[in-house]
């Protein structure tokens, strides 16, 4: 069979200009034209060199850190900013979803937006029409419909954009980061969508920082990296490497992280985080071992309720522990605060895989979340005799401390 | 006779061609987009069936803005035609009365209200033309469609309010019992579409522009204004003494726009030769705006 999609040596160059305000102002043209020295233009390559091919029914992830060339690959995909070299030879409709809810207006009605948002991913009419009412079955703001967006929840918003979303049915779908926001049983609700739309035999390519979701909805994934395929195989072993490639950036269980993928609040956040085993810091615990994260936070406006959680998962992304204060209602606030450190203790660490961990970070108020890091930080765990015998469980079969056993035998 | 038989067999054989082409042409329809390329550039002019393809989106972009346009207001659909009334009333207390300018032997009130009217649909179309592509940014940069949807459907908002004008337009003809030429049912529709070529020619060509240089923004306004003055809305071309500024005049593509709409009321022919240069103008504005707009049509999404 014919690939679907057949991506041949694409390239895409950027001129780096240094322009103030970011686009070109007649004066700068003409001042340019009249200097001696012209102004350095740096080129740069934000794809290079890419190819692979994609065949129908494939799920395809793609990841790679921020400015990898994800985006660009996804808007040379999707026609909307064409490659400097190569081409892409496609056997399919295309239709992207870069963003939910591109062309949504707040003036317009629920109905209204609907059509037009519908129209813009490349719907007919009639087949929006036929569809109306499953769409407004899967947003669930029927109550809305005739209400101006500009009065739905930002919540409400977002399930409508994906509802119509969800609807297309082109042969191949981009999708790029929709599951970035919405409350956790939406996203489930999407993320079960998307693999019925797999399952259907549509081809998708799915561009996430969310890895757990890409693991579970894509066979094989490409990870990206300053615009080359780094990698290209089955889902966890590019993970793997993409996790692997983290690891130099987490040293010694210590990570900045002012400027992570996905930050919402540039004033608002955990702003480091640091593992701690014996006073010190570290990135290799061992089994029991008493177990303490500190994060440094900030805000611009005084929190009243600090609500924080963790979440620590396997390398599969698997998740393993997750604990907030929230949910054990502890209230951590003495006063309203602008910043601090959160400290985060596990008296035995009940891991005992011989592997890598992964520590995904939650920051908010309690209504809101201000800060959500996946995979923040990672750390490794080293089996050791737990029962005090000298024995070692095998870390194969044991990913977790299973606490006092009792071996009897009746007869 | 066996010539004629010759010639015969000839036409049916372009005939079936012809009609070939076309099952061709249907087949590749059906099997819309069965495989394409996309490459570095190398768009065409005008892609007829691209745009055909997305013809709907024409109606829903326009759809939308005329929608968008008088949402919370409490007049509505009333202001498209309150605007040029009230433009009207000033222009004949100003103009008619006060300063007494001629008007081809019309009401002044029907003359300036047919000029304003029709030049109305160039100067929204243009203004919000020109705009539209900065406006739609956060589209442009995450869908891809044709992009002359957005300003043509911007003008065709433009048509829109044109449209409701009219009816005042036919009320305040017979107010003055005003007899108009039975030719208006073609002229009228062919100077409207001259019209809408001029303003798109144009049109496009600052949107384009202004996607790159956001000065744009602000020599708009200004050059509709300019244009104004410059096209015989308020006054006839006549009042002009020396010929020089009438050859100005008739460079602008509005000047055969508004004479020819005028035509039927007014029963004064237009001079060829300025209607040629007018007409001749709008055309080349219409190639120079969309070929600009073409070739710039690829980076949008990166300067927008």
């Amino acid at each position: 069979m014919k690939p679907i999609l057949e991506v041949q040596h694409i390239g895409k160059k950027y001129r780096i200009q240094h322009l103030a305000g970011g686009y070109l102002s007649l004066r700068e043209r003409m001042s340019n034209a009249f200097k001696f020295q012209r102004d350095e233009v740096e080129d740069f390559w934000a794809l290079n060199d890419v190819s692979f091919d994609v065949h129908p029914g494939e799920s395809i992830g793609i990841i790679g850190r921020n400015g990898a060339g994800k985006s660009t690959l996804l808007k040379i995909l999707s026609k909307i900013t064409p490659p400097t070299t190569g081409r892409i030879v496609s056997r399919g409709r295309i239709a992207s979803l870069l963003e939910v809810g591109t062309g949504f207006h707040p003036e317009l009605t629920g109905r209204e937006n609907i059509f037009f948002n519908g129209s813009l991913l490349g719907m007919k009419r009639k087949e929006i029409e036929n569809k109306f009412d499953e769409i407004v079955d899967f947003s669930g703001v029927e109550k809305f419909l005739d209400t101006p967006l500009k009065h739905f929840s930002s919540g409400m918003q977002l399930r409508l954009a994906f509802a119509v979303a969800a609807f297309l049915e082109p042969e191949i779908l981009i999708i790029d980061e929709v599951l970035a926001v919405g409350d956790a049983e939406f996203q489930r609700k999407c993320l079960g969508k998307m693999e019925d739309v797999s399952k259907s035999g549509r081809t998708i390519l799915f561009v996430s920082h969310n890895l757990g979701a890409v693991s579970t909805l894509c066979k094989n994934s490409i990870m990206l990296q300053s615009g080359k395929i780094e990698f290209f195989g089955d889902s966890k072993s590019t993970i793997n490497k993409y996790l692997a490639g983290d690891d130099a950036t987490t040293n010694n269980g210590f990570i900045r992280l002012e400027n992570h993928v996905g930050k919402k609040y540039p004033k608002k956040g955990i702003v480091e985080a640091r593992l701690i085993r014996n006073g010190q810091r570290a990135d290799v615990f061992y089994s029991m071992d008493k177990f303490l994260v500190e994060l440094d936070f900030i805000d611009d406006k005084p929190i009243h309720d600090v609500v924080f959680g963790l979440v620590i998962k396997d390398s599969d992304q698997r998740p393993l522990i997750g604990i907030n204060n929230w949910d054990l209602g502890i209230k951590l606030n003495k006063r309203p605060v602008t910043k601090g450190t959160l400290i985060f203790e596990i008296q035995h660490l009940p891991l005992y895989g011989d592997a890598t961990y992964y520590i995904d970070l939650y920051f908010g108020d309690g209504g809101n979340n201000y800060d959500t890091i996946l995979n923040a930080i990672n750390f490794k765990i080293q089996p050791v005799d737990v029962f005090s015998n000298g024995k070692i469980l095998s870390p194969k079969l044991n990913s977790v401390y299973p606490g006092e056993v009792n071996i009897r035998l009746n007869d | 006779m066996l010539r004629l038989l010759v010639t015969c067999l000839k036409v049916e054989e372009c005939c079936v061609n012809f009609l070939h082409f076309n099952l061709g042409l249907a087949k590749q329809i059906m099997t819309e987009s069965a495989e394409y390329s996309i490459e570095s550039s190398g768009r065409k002019l005008f892609d007829w069936k691209e745009l055909w393809r997305y013809r709907e989106l024409f109606y829903f972009f326009t759809w939308r803005d005329i929608k968008i346009k008088y949402k919370q207001t409490f007049l509505g659909f009333l202001w498209a035609i309150l605007q040029p009334l009230m433009m009207m009333t000033i222009f004949t207390l100003f103009f008619g009365k006060a300063l007494n300018i001629p008007s081809q032997n019309i009401p002044y009130p029907v003359y300036v209200f047919s000029g304003l009217m029709i030049w109305n649909l160039f100067s929204a179309g243009l203004t919000s033309a020109s705009n539209s592509m900065v406006n739609n940014a956060q589209i442009i940069k995450k869908i891809y469609f044709p992009r002359l949807i957005i300003p043509v459907s911007s003008i065709l908002v433009a048509l829109f309010d044109f449209l409701m004008t009219f009816i005042v337009f036919a009320g305040v003809l017979i107010f003055y019992q005003q007899p108009v030429h039975w030719l208006a049912i073609v002229i009228w529709p062919l100077s409207v579409l001259l019209g809408i070529i001029a303003t798109l020619g144009l049109g496009s060509w600052l949107a384009a522009l202004n996607v790159k240089y956001r000065d744009f923004r602000y020599v708009i306004p200004f050059l509709v204004q300019v244009l104004f003055f410059l096209t015989p809305v308020i006054y006839p071309i006549s009042l002009l003494k020396y010929p020089i500024l009438q050859y100005l005049l008739v460079c602008s593509p509005m000047y055969a726009v508004v004479e020819l709409f005028r035509y039927p009321i007014t029963g004064v022919v237009p001079d060829l030769y300025f209607m040629i240069a007018s007409l001749s103008a709008g055309l080349i504005l219409l190639l120079v705006g969309i070929r600009y707009f073409k070739s710039t049509e690829d980076f949008f999404a990166d300067f927008a």
